[in-house]
């Protein structure tokens, strides 16, 4: 991992796709899903990516997350060409650096909180002692002290979605990518998830893109990708430099 | 990572039951069977193995195994005796009969007459009595299964009389004899008494039992024998061998145990594989999102290859336990005397519920490696 990034300057470009274009394959057919897409965000911004189901969101974030490989275009995150890079290296990549959110959460229900929370150290062949530590300092941080060695299914949505964030941000990666973060949960759990992700995700250094659906959460937007057929169709936010406006 | 794999197996605490109890079905199936099977094959040839002294086995060239001997002329004994190297020959008397059980139903038996003088082909393994008891008059001996199948209920005793072939016949010794084939009564007495407790004609002889007098030339002697006597005349291992072989080949034990190791086989895969195989799929967006984090496929290998390991390992050795309970307690029983849990089978055992283990994962194995990480974005 010695050629991979190790920083990000606050306010540098996180990821800068370029006409990233991505098919697939349905029956005889094959569906276009991304068409040439542009997309960027920054370091120390809320980056949120809103459109209609079936528009391609969730296709661009699995690509830039490096779990998907795009057909044509480039696609650099945190400065590393994740086109050019496949399988172990694109695992160590993600390990190291990046961090997901999942609408449905994903927790291991055999594993406690704190060993969820611990799961990516662990993986990156921390001790399990070490990793329940740092999991268990960042849980109480969310709120979640009483709850560390509780299992996901002895908790609510909103406490596993917090004990997903943990095991996110548990060894600090530079991006976060979040799929729906708040969909699973209702106005004020989704209110109280926002801003922990704000407050403990967020970083100068650091960057979190969201997609959702959910117009309730647009207020913590720092930029706002508005996407529709497999294309940026406008781009609104604080940060916005005017010729980014319409892409 | 390979705890997070235990504990993800010991967090579904039914499929984990299902698994080991699927290994430990296996296990005490092939290990029973398996044994059941060598024990058999080892009964047939338990009057070769009761009479070690003889190096070499003398009898008609058409004879194949020691349950279907044919009858020699007695001049044989004489003229196998003046063979070069051998020390010394004696005659040897195997035959079926049957005996009136005092239920009043017949049973089979297995007559041995053994040298008058020598006493060559007893086992020396007597639970009451003496070999020099068998030289009184009348006198018998015979094994302990025997014994309380003509006398059921009762403790072991000697001095009864039986019934042979409307003769006199004393139980002077209980012989503890290996279990043989086909009876569960083996009757030890004098080649001139067994001669006459049955009815076997003019030849009597069925097998004259010879000592090399060098044990080096034991394999020369028998050939110089079978050459000037026209008579097959094999060592004690290679008739042992024959002997296996014609049940081996003449009955349907081997297919029939075969099949039943097959099934314990199959069943084995049948069951891991399922219950494994249900296992990673109820599991597979948490190793997806386990790919996401960053985990590599050799992480995810060793975590599944250590979680069959642990259902390969509990599963036999709860089979291989129960299995060595049933023969120490079936085991006691005369239908299964002899029987034991050898340990080849253990080891061989072993291997195979690694196989089935092995062979169950595979699949389950295919669908976590190529389980696609971004089917966590997947609603």
């Amino acid at each position: 991992m010695d050629d991979l990034p190790t920083n990000t300057p606050p306010g540098a470009i996180a990821v800068r796709c370029v006409g990233v274009q991505k098919s697939f394959a349905a029956g005889e057919t094959t569906v276009r899903v991304l068409r040439g897409t542009d997309f960027t965000a920054r370091a120390g911004e809320m980056t949120f990516l809103v459109g209609p189901s079936g528009c391609g969101k969730t296709t661009l974030i699995s690509i830039i997350g490096a779990i998907l490989s795009a057909d044509a275009g480039s696609v650099e995150v945190l400065g590393f060409d994740v086109r050019r890079a496949r399988g172990g290296r694109l695992a160590d990549f993600r390990l190291a650096n990046l961090g997901f959110i999942f609408q449905q959460f994903n927790l291991l229900p055999a594993l406690s909180a704190a060993e969820n929370a611990s799961l990516p150290l662990v993986a990156a062949g921390r001790s399990t002692r070490f990793g329940e530590r740092a999991a268990a300092a960042l849980l109480a941080r969310l709120g979640l002290e009483q709850h560390l060695h509780k299992m996901p299914a002895q908790l609510s949505g909103g406490q596993q979605q917090r004990v997903a964030i943990a095991r996110v941000l548990v060894h600090a990666p530079r991006l976060v990518i979040c799929d729906e973060p708040t969909a699973s949960l209702d106005a004020e759990s989704g209110h109280t998830v926002m801003e922990l992700l704000r407050e403990v995700a967020l970083a100068p250094d650091r960057a979190v893109i969201i997609v959702t659906h959910d117009t309730r959460i647009f207020e913590f937007a720092d930029v706002i990708h508005h996407m529709s057929d497999g294309r940026i169709e406008r781009i609104e936010g604080k940060s916005i430099a005017p010729s980014e406006a319409h892409a | 990572m390979l705890v997070v794999a235990l504990r993800m197996l010991f967090g579904d605490a039914t499929k984990c039951l299902g698994l080991v109890f699927g290994v430990a079905l296996s296990t005490l199936l092939l290990c029973q069977q398996v044994s059941i099977f060598f024990g058999l094959l080892s009964r047939a040839a338990s009057v070769i193995d009761d009479a070690p002294e003889a190096d070499i086995w003398v009898m008609d060239p058409a004879v194949k195994t020691i349950e279907v001997p044919y009858p020699l002329r007695d001049t044989v004994l004489q003229r196998v005796r003046g063979v070069e190297g051998v020390a010394w020959a004696v005659p040897f008397f195997k035959a079926s009969t049957q005996v009136r059980t005092r239920r009043g139903t017949l049973d089979n038996a297995i007559m041995i007459g053994v040298d008058d003088v020598s006493l060559v082909g007893v086992p020396d393994r007597f639970l009451l009595g003496t070999l020099d008891d068998l030289t009184l008059p009348d006198a018998i001996a015979i094994n302990p299964a025997g014994f309380r199948l003509l006398f059921p209920g009762e403790e072991l005793d000697v001095g009864r009389e039986l019934e042979l072939n409307d003769r006199r016949a004393r139980i002077v010794a209980i012989v503890d004899a290996s279990p043989a084939f086909s009876a569960n009564l083996t009757i030890y007495t004098r080649y001139s008494l067994a001669t006459r407790y049955t009815n076997n004609g003019r030849n009597t002889l069925s097998f004259v039992l010879a000592k090399a007098a060098d044990p080096s030339t034991i394999a020369a002697v028998a050939d110089r024998i079978a050459a000037e006597m026209g008579l097959k005349a094999v060592e004690r291992a290679t008739f042992r061998r024959e002997t296996i072989g014609y049940i081996l080949a003449t009955t349907g034990i081997p297919a029939s145990f075969g099949t039943v190791v097959l099934l314990g086989v199959l069943i084995g895969i049948a069951i891991v594989g399922l219950t494994f195989n249900q296992f990673v799929m109820e599991n597979i967006r948490q190793y997806a999102a386990l790919k996401a984090i960053g985990v590599r496929n050799g992480w995810l290998l060793a975590m599944t290859l250590t979680q069959a390991a642990f259902v390969a390992t509990v599963g036999y050795g709860i089979g291989l336990a129960a299995a060595a309970g049933f023969f120490a307690t079936a085991g006691q029983s005369d239908a299964l005397r002899g029987f034991r849990l050898l340990p080849e089978v253990a080891v061989g055992v072993a291997l195979l519920a690694g196989v089935i283990v092995l062979l169950a994962t595979t699949v389950s194995l295919r669908r976590v490696f190529f389980v696609d990480p971004a089917t966590v974005f997947r609603g």
